[in-house]
This record gives structure tokens, sequence and C-alpha cells, in this order.
């Protein structure tokens, strides 16, 4: 770990310093990146994941198959133009009804799908789909692929990398510094850690200890970022719309950070409570209006910012193409994968659909899967962050790429 | 190399229990190491002192049956607003004074390590207060489940969790129907499979051990009709437990090689006998009890030889502890002073230390809402995985600032009486290094309490 950060260190120093930046070639080496290409592109990426299994069949609706109305008589999504019916978005699928405030986005070429992903030798276990979502590989290494991927980026400022939340996500977990921020208003609530007489003491203390004092440092240094960066006055409700949601208030503020001074490059964000074994239909209109809602916020806040921006949202696996005995589905298989932001190629549909014909299912119950997750991901960040085939081996050790998918 | 004399009073008051408390360091060498964990493995009694018995006994709700819970605090059809008004309260009232108790209990109850093992099998066996019904009967969960079975016999633990109705409700259990029985209507229409998959997931076998989507659904058939009191099904079992027979498939079947003998219930009684006798979930226990009391990646040799004792005995938990204890792993230096503390552990832990005796209300309500702003929730693990017990998943560099932050307001947590840091280096030894020490002393005095709750190394166990 201590090799690590003194090598990030020297990467922060020489990043201040003016330099265009660093790309990694090689497991040891690195090597400068251009500066003309460095200086052209600053580009972000934000993962949100949706863990407990959101149902990508009620997200984009294959609304011209008559099978995903026979096995959902309850549960299945009306067609466009009927009452609750979906949004459509191709002639074929339709957006859930309560993502219709991201249909800006989708008009606007900034929203895209790929269907039909996940991991193939996965597992209908929640954990251990999430734990291979994370670290991305079935075999984990006890780092997850957004910590790898900082560590191929030129390296800036104590908040490079942003996770929202209390506890750090696998998908984050690594030899990389990554800081965070609490969930919600609490993200720029004032502690007394702030306070510069209770600094002074403490950071003589934590300069004792071996094993936390790197960490603490980094702590103070990103919190010094946050309190200056973080401006509550556009996520005040006005006065007579409701107070926005939790996750609508961490959205705003990761734009705030990733368009200002404390240049956040590489965020995640988590949401619960998509297992839906029971009443399914009241769960998805409760937890996607909130996620649309920030989403669309998100996108606004970020500003200029938003035109080199790619947001991908995803879940560990899809659920069963037929509805269970209470109104919900079980776990399943096949997802879709969302892509928002100006850097994406939207307004499109990617991937293979597999159908819902009885014989097209997997194990005949579930959504296929035609496109791997990590080829939807080094497809993205290849093209995205500019890296290389070593680099992106690096973020991804032991995938061999199957197929890239144009997507930024 | 183990840890020498003086560690070892350490360790043992940070793995057994939640923290020192002044005069602990004291009374432990006097009775000495090994009969001290002897007691707390297979305590004599487990009568609480009067102090705490009586503080318990004021909370009310505490003592009232699942099937009382639920006449009280579930929402009838139609109720009229004054009627959701008082429920609304009476849930309020349950739900706080089953923290309260829970943290009452950490706190004070000399029986430490059974309240080690009741935070423990919370996690294992995770259910989340805030999904509808599960708020009320979480309190009972956890006193007349956990609890209850935190240091007996795991077959009994299981059994405990797998028929109450907190369990059978968050886990969706209570709606797993049959398709083609006779009682398969309105809510009731089919199979679900949600509690089958974690019962042999998290609970027993583990996600490694070995079995197939068929037998998760074979489980889910054999523990349809497993159910609780609801509007729709009414029942006067104290236990909240609802077994509908109506509702059960009773068709024969083999699950993991052995014919299912029995028609109703016990066809799932005898899964779970099954499923606590397999040798996947002596490992997987085994792997996390080693996991929770030595490190992060327990040594491999320590798991095999805890899944070997917990076999032989039959699943019997004090044992497989004994087990650990004895173990050379459990004393190596290498993981003296090594397990990162969840925001749970570390709360406990300062408060225990300042030696906060009865701790009034108010001060209980300060530590849950410190859990908050950690991000440990008392009783709001969503996922039933329950809350990471490892390093990797709570430590951060914002979680240190949140810590030091946390650590001042504690020091503060009684109002108008300030923990004496003198009385505090007594209480945490050896805990506080001598460089810590030097730096402390040359602090503001009104800081010098803090800065022992909140230095690097009470952020370890």
């Amino acid at each position: 770990m201590e090799t690590v950060l003194k090598r990030r260190d020297f990467l922060r120093r020489t990043a201040f310093a003016g330099a265009a930046g660093l790309t990694a070639v090689g497991a040891q080496g690195w090597a400068w990146r251009s500066p003309a290409q460095a200086a052209a592109r600053s580009p972000r990426l934000i993962v949100i994941l949706l863990r407990g299994a959101a149902d990508g069949l009620d997200i984009v609706v294959p609304y011209r198959e008559s099978n995903y109305y026979a096995a959902r008589p309850t549960i299945a999504i009306a067609k466009p133009g009927e009452k609750d019916g979906a949004i459509d978005l191709d002639g074929q699928f339709g957006l859930h009804p309560s993502l219709a405030p991201l249909m800006a986005q989708w008009t606007a070429g900034n929203l895209a799908f790929v269907q039909a992903t996940g991991l193939k030798d996965a597992t209908r276990s929640h954990f251990q789909a999430q734990d291979y979502l994370e670290s991305g590989t079935a075999r984990l290494t006890g780092s997850g692929w957004m910590n790898r991927l900082i560590g191929v980026l030129p390296a800036n400022s104590a908040t490079q990398a942003m996770s929202v939340g209390n506890s750090m996500p696998l998908i984050f977990t690594g030899p990389q510094i990554v800081a965070s921020m609490a969930f919600g208003k609490a993200g720029n609530h004032q502690i007394q850690i702030d306070r510069p007489q209770i600094q002074t003491v403490f950071d003589q203390l934590y300069a004792q200890d071996q094993r936390l004092s790197q960490i603490y440092k980094e702590g103070r240094e990103a919190r010094d970022i946050l309190l200056k960066s973080l401006n509550d006055e556009r996520i005040a409700a006005s006065k007579d719309a409701p107070a926005p949601d939790q996750f609508e208030t961490s959205a705003r503020y990761l734009a705030q950070l990733m368009s200002g001074d404390a240049a956040t490059q590489v965020a995640f964000m988590e949401i619960g409570g998509w297992d839906s074994h029971v009443n399914q239909r009241g769960i998805l209109s409760r937890q996607l209006k909130p996620l649309g809602t920030g989403l669309a916020a998100l996108a606004e806040e970020l500003g200029s910012v938003y035109e080199d921006t790619a947001i991908v949202v995803m879940s560990e696996f899809g659920r069963t193409v037929a509805e269970n005995g209470n109104g919900g589905s079980d776990h399943g298989y096949g997802n879709a994968i969302w892509l928002l932001g100006g850097a994406i190629k939207g307004k499109q549909l990617y991937g293979e659909w597999p159908s819902l014909e009885d014989t097209a299912l997997h194990e005949s119950r579930d959504l296929a899967i035609t496109t791997d997750f990590r080829d939807v991901l080094m497809s993205l960040l290849g093209e995205h962050f500019s890296l290389n085939a070593e680099a992106l081996s690096q973020v991804f050790p032991g995938y061999q790429q199957s197929k890239t998918l144009r997507l930024v | 190399m183990l840890v020498n004399a003086d560690q070892k009073v350490t360790h043992v008051l940070d793995r057994l229990s939640f923290g020192a408390r002044p005069g602990d360091r004291t009374a432990l060498s006097k009775i000495g190491i090994d009969s001290y964990i002897q007691s707390q493995v297979k305590p004599k009694s487990e009568t609480e002192p009067n102090a705490l018995a009586e503080r318990l006994s004021e909370l009310s709700t505490l003592s009232m049956s699942p099937l009382a819970l639920f006449n009280q605090a579930a929402f009838p059809r139609n109720p009229s607003e004054e009627k959701k008004k008082q429920i609304s309260k009476w849930r309020q009232k349950i739900i706080k004074e089953a923290e309260q108790s829970k943290l009452m209990w950490a706190l004070e109850s000399p029986y430490q390590l059974r309240e080690m093992m009741v935070d423990f099998w919370f996690n294992h066996f995770n259910v989340f207060a805030q999904k509808d019904l599960t708020l009320m009967w979480v309190g009972n969960y956890e006193q007349s489940a956990i609890r209850q079975h935190a240091l007996g016999k795991f077959r009994d633990l299981l059994g405990a969790t797998a028929k109450h109705p907190a369990m059978l409700f968050y886990l969706d259990n209570w709606r797993n129907t049959d398709p083609n029985s006779a009682g398969a209507k309105g809510p009731f229409k089919g199979l679900n499979e949600n509690y089958a998959r974690e019962l042999m997931e998290l609970h027993t076998l583990g996600v490694e051990g070995g079995y197939s989507q068929t037998d998760v659904e074979i489980l889910a058939k054999t523990l349809t009709g497993w159910s609780v009191v609801h509007n729709v099904q009414p029942s006067t079992d104290e236990s909240g437990f609802v077994f509908a027979a109506d509702r059960h498939d009773s068709s024969a079947k083999t699950f993991l090689d052995q014919p299912l003998i029995g028609q109703g219930v016990e066809e799932g009684d005898r899964a779970l006998d099954l499923l606590a006798a397999h040798p996947a979930t002596a490992q997987h226990i085994s792997y996390k009890l080693a996991q929770f009391f030595v490190a992060d990646e327990p040594p491999v040799a320590l798991v095999s030889q805890l899944a070997k004792r917990f076999l032989v005995t039959k699943g019997d938990i004090a044992q497989t502890l004994l087990a650990l204890f004895e173990s050379d792993e459990f004393w190596n230096l290498s993981h003296y002073q090594r397990k990162f503390r969840t925001p749970y552990q570390y709360m406990l832990s300062m408060v225990r230390a300042m030696g906060v005796s009865a701790p009034s209300q108010e001060v209980l309500t300060r530590i849950g809402s410190a859990l908050n702003q950690l991000g440990m929730p008392l009783y709001r693990c969503q996922a039933p995985n329950g809350y990471a017990q490892t390093e990797a998943a709570w430590l951060s560099p914002d979680v240190m600032m949140r810590r030091v932050s946390i650590a001042i307001a504690t020091a503060n947590i009684v109002r108008g009486s300030k923990p004496d840091p003198t009385a505090l280096l007594v209480t945490l030894g050896n805990q506080v290094t001598a460089e810590a020490r030097e730096l402390i002393n040359r602090a503001p005095e009104p800081l010098q309490a803090s800065l022992m709750l909140g230095s690097p190394s009470m952020m370890y166990r």
C-alpha cells in the first residue's frame, strides 16, 4: 500500500506542476500522455449502482413482445399511448413512465441503453453478483475496477475520485485513495474537524500513526476542497416545490464537485431497494421517480462539463421474465445498462436483443445475455478516457474484450 | 509470536467485549484470563444486574408477544385518521424501545461476549426495520430469536429466526404459496423464492455451498405456507408464526439428496435440520466467526479447525467459540489491534471507556444519531447480508473525519459531565501509545478526553 501511495503522491505533484498527465503502459511503465490529448478533454465518469436487481424489462419495456405481456399479467408496463403506458423510444421499446424526466435527454441524443448485458458465469445471488460487477471479474481480486481505473488515470486532487455514502463500496476498494461524501444533505454539514483548533491537535495525533496518517491526511484535504466547493443555494427547494429527494441532493453536490475546483473526475453512487419480489409495480414507480428526477438534475447542474461526462447506471442482474405469485419477480439473468451524458452517442439501443421467445430464454426463465458487461465498460472507458489496451487490461485484468461498441 | 501478558488483557477486552470500562482491566487480571473466557462463553446464569434489569423492565413493549405487537401496531383495513395516528405513535414507541434496549444491553450487560454474538448473529440473520411490519417485530426478534440462542445451538438459532415473523415478513416468505393449492388466492398466489435462497446462501451453506437453482426452488416449495399473522390471515398464536396448511406444497421432495419426510410444517423443519448439519454450513459459519474475532482474512487452518469443532459438537456455538479462543491464531501478535471497529463497535467502546452508567434516554438517542451519521443506523441495514465487519468496508478518508468529529461530541455525551482524562487513560491502558500520551498531555485540557477517544488506536480492537 505504501509504495502505491508514494507513487500517487509523485503523480499528484507532477500533475499540479502543470503536466499533461501520465498514462499507464504496462504493469510498471508510465508514459506521458500527449499534452494536446490531455488538454483538449477532461472526461468524467459517474457510475450508479442499483443494488437489489432492478428489473430491466419494466424499465426498457419490450412492448412489441407478446410474451412480455403473457408472462407478466399484472406487472407489465402497458404499451405507449395506453394508460400508464411506456414512453416510446424507437418503435420497439419504451421507457418506464416514471422516467419521463429523462426523455429530454433521449431526444437530445444523450441517453442510450445496452440491452441484455450481464456477467455470463454469474449467479443468482445478489451479493456475489454485485461483487462480480464491482470487482469486474468472477474471480474476486479484492479490489474494484473503479479503483484500478483511477490507477491508470493522471492523478490530480484529493477529490479526484468521490464515493457517495458512508461505507466504501467494493468497486472503489483498492490501493488508490478515494474521497467520500455522506449521502443527501449531510454531505454538506459542518462537522467538528472543520474547526481550526480541533484540526491542529488531531493533525499532530494522526501524524504519529503509521496505519492511519495517510488516509487521515487525504480526508482533511478532501474535506477542505469539499467545503469550498459545495453551494446549497441551488439545492434548497424553491418556495412551493417539494424538498428534493436525498438522491437528487447528492447528485447536485456531485455535479458541483465535478464542475468546480474539486476537479472530481470519477464518482460512484448507489441506490438500494430494487429487490421487487412483491408488489413490483409500486416499488418501481416509487424508486424510479427520484432516480429520473435526480439524473435530470445531475445533467443540469453539471453545466458545460456535462458535454464530457458519461454516466453509467447498472444493476447486478435482471429479473425473471415471468412474474411470481406476489405481483413481483424473482432473480434472473440479463439486464439493461443505462448510459447517459453529453459524451454518449445516445438515442440508441445497443446490444443484440435476444427476444423473449421461450426458446431464447436463459434456463427457460430469464432474459439471455448477449453482451458481457465488461465489453460495455471497456468500450466506454477506452474511448472516453483514451485508454489503450494495456491500460484497459489493468482495469479488467484477465478479461479479453470480445467486442467493441461505439458508445462515445 | 503471541501477545504478551499485558496485551492479553487488552486483547480479551477488545475481542470478547465492546471495550474496556473503568475497572475492567484490574478485574480481569484478578479473575484470570482463562476463567474469564470460560465465564463469558458459558455463563453460569444470565441474570442481569438489578439496575439494568429494572431499566429494561421499564420498556413495556419489550415483553409483548409478536401477536400482541401486531394487534397494537398493525394498520387495520381502512383505519380512521385517529387510529392511524395512534398506530404511528405505537410504532415509534416500539422501535425506540427496541433501539434503546439494544444499546443498554450492549453497554451494560456483564455478558459481553453474548452481546458481541448478538451483534454478530443479528447481522448474519439480518432484517430491515423499515420494511413495514418488520419494524414492530425487530425488537422481539433480537430478544427472543437472536439473544436467546446467541451462545446456544446453531440449529435452535436457525429455527427461531426461520419461524419468527420478522424474518418471514422481511424476506417475503409469508406470501410463499403453492400455486396449485386451495389457498392460492388474493395476495397468496404463487412461489416466492426470496427467503429460500438467502436461507442457503447467507444463513447456512454459503454461496459456495454447492446448491443449485433447483435446490432453491425445492426449498421454496418446502417452505410454502410458512407465514405470519396478518389482516388477511388472522391468528391467535402468540408467536406470530402461522403455518397455512392450505397453501403448502405437500408433494414428495428430495432436498440435498435426502428425502424430506413429513407432510406439513415438519418438512421445513427437516430441511432446516439438513442445512444446519451440512459441512458447508460449518465452514461458512466458522469463516465468519474467525473473520469477526480474528482477522478480516482469517487463517485457513483456523477456519477448518473451527468447522471441525462445529460439526463434532452438532453446531454448539459456545464449543466452537472455545476452540477459537484456545487457538494460537487468536493470540497471534500479528492479529493484535488489527480489527477495524465498525461504527457500532466504535461508539460503544467510547461510551464504555467513559464509564457512563445507566445512560439516560437522551444519551441513548445521541448514540443512535451518531450511528446514523457514521452510516450504521440501528436495525436499518436494508440488504439481508447485514453490515460488513471488515476494514475495507468501513475505512475511508471521510470516515476518519467523521469519527474524530464524533469523538469530540461523544466526550460531551452526558451533558455537564466530562470524562476525567486521567481516569480514561487508566481505563484504556496500553491502548494509548506512549507517543500519543505525551501529545495528549500537552494538548488543551478540554480536548484531552476527545483526543483519547478519537485516537488512531481507538479505531481498532
